[in-house]
């Protein structure tokens, strides 16, 4: 067993690094404010490959892994938690069911072009009345000839309105509860599919969040992902992969407020001295140190266990639950540390605690993740 | 067309501190990098593989931990790295390491040979002219632009106070400022490539074409007699004086200092 | 090698389009210091195309002799015809100690003789001495960043070459009672020795406003009082050849535009030369310049924290002091013109 990474994940890592500091951090706080996508970004991300990290070279990937698609997201989320969603959403929630579940056909038209980062992928299960109950999907698709007919409506969907395509859960046999979901793909500007109203939400103000519309959307049949019945399995199972990325983000949140933190506390002073002298600051400092440094052995576990095709829906359920909450602590506490400059918005802790919050809601609730992992236990 | 990029792995110069106790430097934990005038060479040259598809070849002289230097290059696409490491070669000043650098590109290909303008960790800017020297090459140094012109190149080449557009005939060899472009990051699977599926080619003294006498430590004309630092860095005084004297005590310590 | 054959101290002087760059009058001045130490005589060596008249003005600034070749081929510096040139000088009368300055020519230049002559070359001194014992050039310079400094010697070489930097050494009043020998050198330079072709010569003063780039900065805060106040700091500026910025409090003020605004949520800058102007220091501020190499703060406040970064601290009214300042700078470059 060996916690240190290897000569290669130590120059991903530097290469993260060097670009989430020159290209993302600097445009963090604009995206934040304005509530703008950062299309222009996108665009330098996909060019150093940040699109396509855990997929095969023969699919237009970077021929990399889960560790490293993992890393990635924590870097970037280490000073941009929208940029690290928008990775996230598009690798763990398209790119990568479409890998796993796609035909040789529906790979070579979809994932590719994703995986190159020439578009950008999002995925639609959450309703207004399916969110942790993913079964009570109200969305149908009707097969009609060589076609699925899409009616209904998802919400809270990542990088809508800017994704160029779609993996959607519709219910294909309202009969069968779970086992009458599907999963599809759909591309944008397909007839009868309109993007609806966009949130104003509290963190992660630059990742697009809006409504999908399906009016008698009619999509090729060729773009049923799976088998009919399947989808409920698919949503779950790209969820389970989700979880890591969105543990990742929660990750680099709280990693990038704790450094935030410890150059904050160095330079302030206070009583003629540096708070980072006071014993208070250096046992919260101490605390939130060694919770990013466990949420970190969790999210990399994870990330490995599903690279080696070992079982991981527990370990990510753990990581996402847990990072998410250190996310929460740490940029608390990083606020606290700060005082009332922490408070402002001269200084991104507070952009940093506002964006924490979301990863103990989305891709499954801290409550859910609780579920997974007592079912697990139970057993 | 075929292009020899040399790049030196050095301490980033800007993360070293003074020990302020001993006035030391600390060297530990200081990141190694590309040194930047050799990086924007490097994208300089990948530019011209991506128009012109110029076969790119990266060579670095050093030390065994050089190596992720070259891989970083792999990683940023160039397509041969070569790593010339020895014992015999250590110690080596300018005239020594040109030589040792010389000795090895004489046996290789090539229209176009870039080096950084300088190293920051010794400011020298001596050894592309004098592997220029070595080679019997036309030397362009200071080179801030390029275009390819059929068998020639055209150089932008600075001075203090404007430029020089420069037409050379290849092959030759010319210096590259930090100033003349943003480098390129490595991409993703370029870094998985370069570890996995790239090799960096090791050359030691065997393999290259050169006198005994003219390397290392041995070779090198120039000796370090003693170094030393310029002192601990702390508050400095605090005067309270009329505007005049104020003035006249700044200028004399800028002159002190060299800064003026 | 036997290096006692070689005496005398050379300095290139460097010319540009027939004018001669200060900072070969100041190697002269170095120059004489050395050949006094070593009892041998300084020699300047004038390379360009109907240049004659400069010789004349490098006697009256300390030569004792002066090497002059022209040919049209040396009108403009090119590497080859240069170093053809000055190398044929160097191995026929085997001076011991040549000088350059560490200009873009003479850093050209000087690597490209070193290695055709084959001898060392010390890059960027900041001083020069002799060796009391050995009689061998010491000459020192920073490595590492300016981290430190290092005095290199090249015991068995010779000449002994160093590229120094401009604006270091002192150069002699000029005095035109000085004597001196003018004595014309052959070029012997064909027409392949000109391997490259320039096809365009483009004068410019190239403006910076990148703050980060700058090499020295001179800051203002809100000290300044006002925004027709503030404007005193172009004047300094100019005088230390550097570009002005300020705090967050002045930029949002609207007296400076953001682009300039040193700081946590500004830029993070490390100029040679830092000058605060009425900036008391917040955290925020001194996080983005406190690793300036040389800080001058001016600050009326004795207990401002800026003056716990400075180098050199001024308690004091910052709109009397920095005029002041500006003519100080003035009259220093009148007295050394």
């Amino acid at each position: 067993m060996d916690f240190n990474l290897s000569k290669e994940y130590i120059m991903l890592q530097r290469m993260y690094q060097e670009f989430a500091e020159t290209e993302v951090k600097p445009l963090a706080e604009e995206v934040d404010e304005t509530e703008e996508f950062p299309v222009e970004t996108v665009k330098k991300l996909a060019r150093y490959g940040f699109m396509g990290i855990p997929f095969p070279k023969e699919f237009g990937g970077e021929g990399g892994d889960v560790l490293a698609y993992a890393m990635a997201v924590e870097e970037l989320s280490k000073v941009c938690a929208t940029t690290g969603v928008i990775v996230s959403a598009h690798t763990s929630l398209c790119a990568t069911p479409i890998y796993e579940f796609g035909t040789p056909a529906q790979k070579e038209k979809y994932l590719v072009p994703l995986a190159k980062g020439e578009k950008l992928g999002a995925f639609g299960l959450t309703e207004a009345n399916a969110g942790t109950d993913a079964s009570s999907q109200q969305t149908t698709a009707d097969l009609e000839g060589d076609e699925y007919v899409l009616n209904g409506s998802k919400i809270f969907i990542t990088n809508a309105g800017y994704a160029d395509t779609y993996v959607v859960m519709a219910m294909t046999d309202k009969t069968k509860g779970n086992k009458g979901i599907s999963a599809f793909i759909v591309e944008k500007d397909t007839p009868g599919f309109t993007i609806g109203k966009k949130e104003a939400k509290m963190g992660i103000r630059g990742s697009a969040t809006c409504e999908l519309i399906f009016e008698n959307c009619r999509i090729p049949k060729d773009n049923l992902l799976g088998t009919e019945g399947k989808g409920f399995r698919i949503a779950m199972q790209t969820l389970d992969g989700g979880r890591i990325g969105i543990a990742s983000q929660a990750l680099g949140i709280a990693a990038g407020a704790l450094e935030q933190t410890v150059n904050y506390v160095k330079e302030r002073k206070q009583f003629g001295k540096p708070i980072a002298a006071f014993q208070n600051t250096q046992f919260q400092l101490a605390d939130m140190n060694t919770k990013v440094e466990a949420a970190r052995l969790l999210v990399y576990k994870a990330a490995v266990q599903k690279q080696n095709k070992m079982p991981y829906s527990k370990e990510a359920a753990m990581a996402k639950l847990y990072a998410a909450e250190v996310a929460m602590e740490v940029t608390t506490k990083a606020v606290q540390l700060h005082g009332g400059y922490g408070y402002t918005r001269e200084y991104p802790v507070e952009r940093m605690m506002r964006d924490a919050k979301i990863t103990e809601i989305y891709e499954g609730t801290s409550e859910v993740q609780k579920m997974v992992i007592a079912a697990h236990l139970l057993k | 067309m075929k292009i020899i990029v040399c790049i030196k792995q050095v301490p980033d110069t800007n993360e070293v501190k003074l020990d302020p106790k001993t006035g030391t430097l600390i060297r530990d934990g200081v990141p190694s990098i590309i040194n930047p005038d050799d990086k924007s060479g490097l994208e300089a040259a990948l530019r011209l593989k991506d128009q012109k598809g110029a076969h790119v070849t990266v060579i670095s002289m050093g030390p065994p931990q050089a190596d992720a230097a070259l891989r970083e290059a792999l990683a940023m696409g160039v397509d041969r790295a070569i790593l010339l490491t020895d014992r015999a070669f250590g110690g080596a000043d300018t005239w020594a390491t040109s030589t040792t650098l010389a000795g090895a590109i004489k046996k290789m290909d090539y229209d176009l040979i870039i080096t950084g303008r300088q190293a920051i960790d010794g400011d020298t800017a001596q050894v592309g002219p004098q592997i220029a020297e070595h080679l019997n090459l036309p030397q362009v140094s200071y080179v801030e632009g390029m275009e390819v012109d059929g068998q020639h190149f055209i150089f932008k080449r600075m001075f203090e106070d404007g430029y020089h557009r420069i037409k050379v005939k290849r092959p030759c060899l010319i210096t590259t400022l930090q100033e003349m472009n943003e480098p390129r990051y490595m991409k993703v699977g370029g870094i998985f490539d370069a570890y996995r599926e790239k090799e960096v080619e090791i050359m030691t003294l065997a393999d290259i074409d050169v006198n005994l006498e003219h390397i290392g430590l041995k070779g090198s004309p120039t000796k370090v007699k003693k170094s030393f630092t310029k002192g601990v860095k702390s508050a400095g005084k605090v005067y309270e004086l009329a505007p005049k004297e104020a003035a006249d005590l700044i200028v004399d310590k800028l002159k002190e200092k060299f800064i003026i | 090698m036997d290096i006692n054959a070689y005496k005398g101290v050379w300095v290139f002087a460097e010319q540009r389009e027939g004018v001669l760059q200060k900072v070969s009058l100041e190697l002269l001045g170095k120059g004489r210091e050395l050949a006094e130490t070593l009892g041998v005589s300084v020699t300047a060596v004038l390379l360009g195309d109907q240049v004659k008249d400069l010789a004349q003005e490098l006697i009256y600034f300390g030569a004792d002799e002066v090497l002059l070749a022209e040919d049209a081929m040396l009108k403009l510096y090119s590497t080859e015809p240069y170093t053809k040139v000055f190398s044929r000088l160097v191995k026929e009368r085997k001076p011991e100690i040549v000088l350059f300055g560490a200009t873009a020519l003479g850093r050209d230049l000087a690597p490209r003789v070193s290695a055709r002559v084959h001898t060392g070359l010390t890059a960027d001194c900041t001083s020069l001495d002799i060796d009391e014992e050995t009689k061998n050039l010491l000459q020192t310079r920073p490595a590492f960043g300016g981290n430190i400094m290092a005095t290199i010697i090249c015991p068995d070489f010779r000449p002994q070459m160093s590229t120094v930097r401009p604006g270091v050494m002192i150069k002699l009043e000029r005095d035109e009672s000085r004597q001196g020998e003018i004595i014309t050198c052959p070029t012997d330079l064909e027409p392949a020795d000109m391997n490259v072709e320039i096809i365009e010569v483009v004068k410019e003063t190239k403006e910076k406003i990148n703050i980060e780039d700058a090499s020295v900065l001179v800051s203002g805060g809100r000290g300044l009082s006002n925004k027709e106040n503030f404007v005193i700091l172009d004047g300094l500026a100019k005088q230390l050849k550097g570009i002005v910025s300020g705090s967050r409090a002045v930029v949002d003020a609207g007296w400076i535009e953001r682009d300039r605004q040193v700081g946590q949520t500004g830029k993070t800058v490390r100029p040679g030369l830092y000058v605060a102007c009425g900036i008391s220091g917040a955290i925020q501020h001194l996080a983005g310049m406190e690793e300036s190499d040389y800080i001058v703060a001016i600050n009326k406040n004795a207990s401002a924290p800026i003056f716990d970064v400075a180098d050199l601290g001024i308690i004091g009214d910052v709109n009397k002091i920095v005029p002041a300042l500006e003519e100080a700078l003035k009259q220093a470059k009148l007295k050394e013109a």
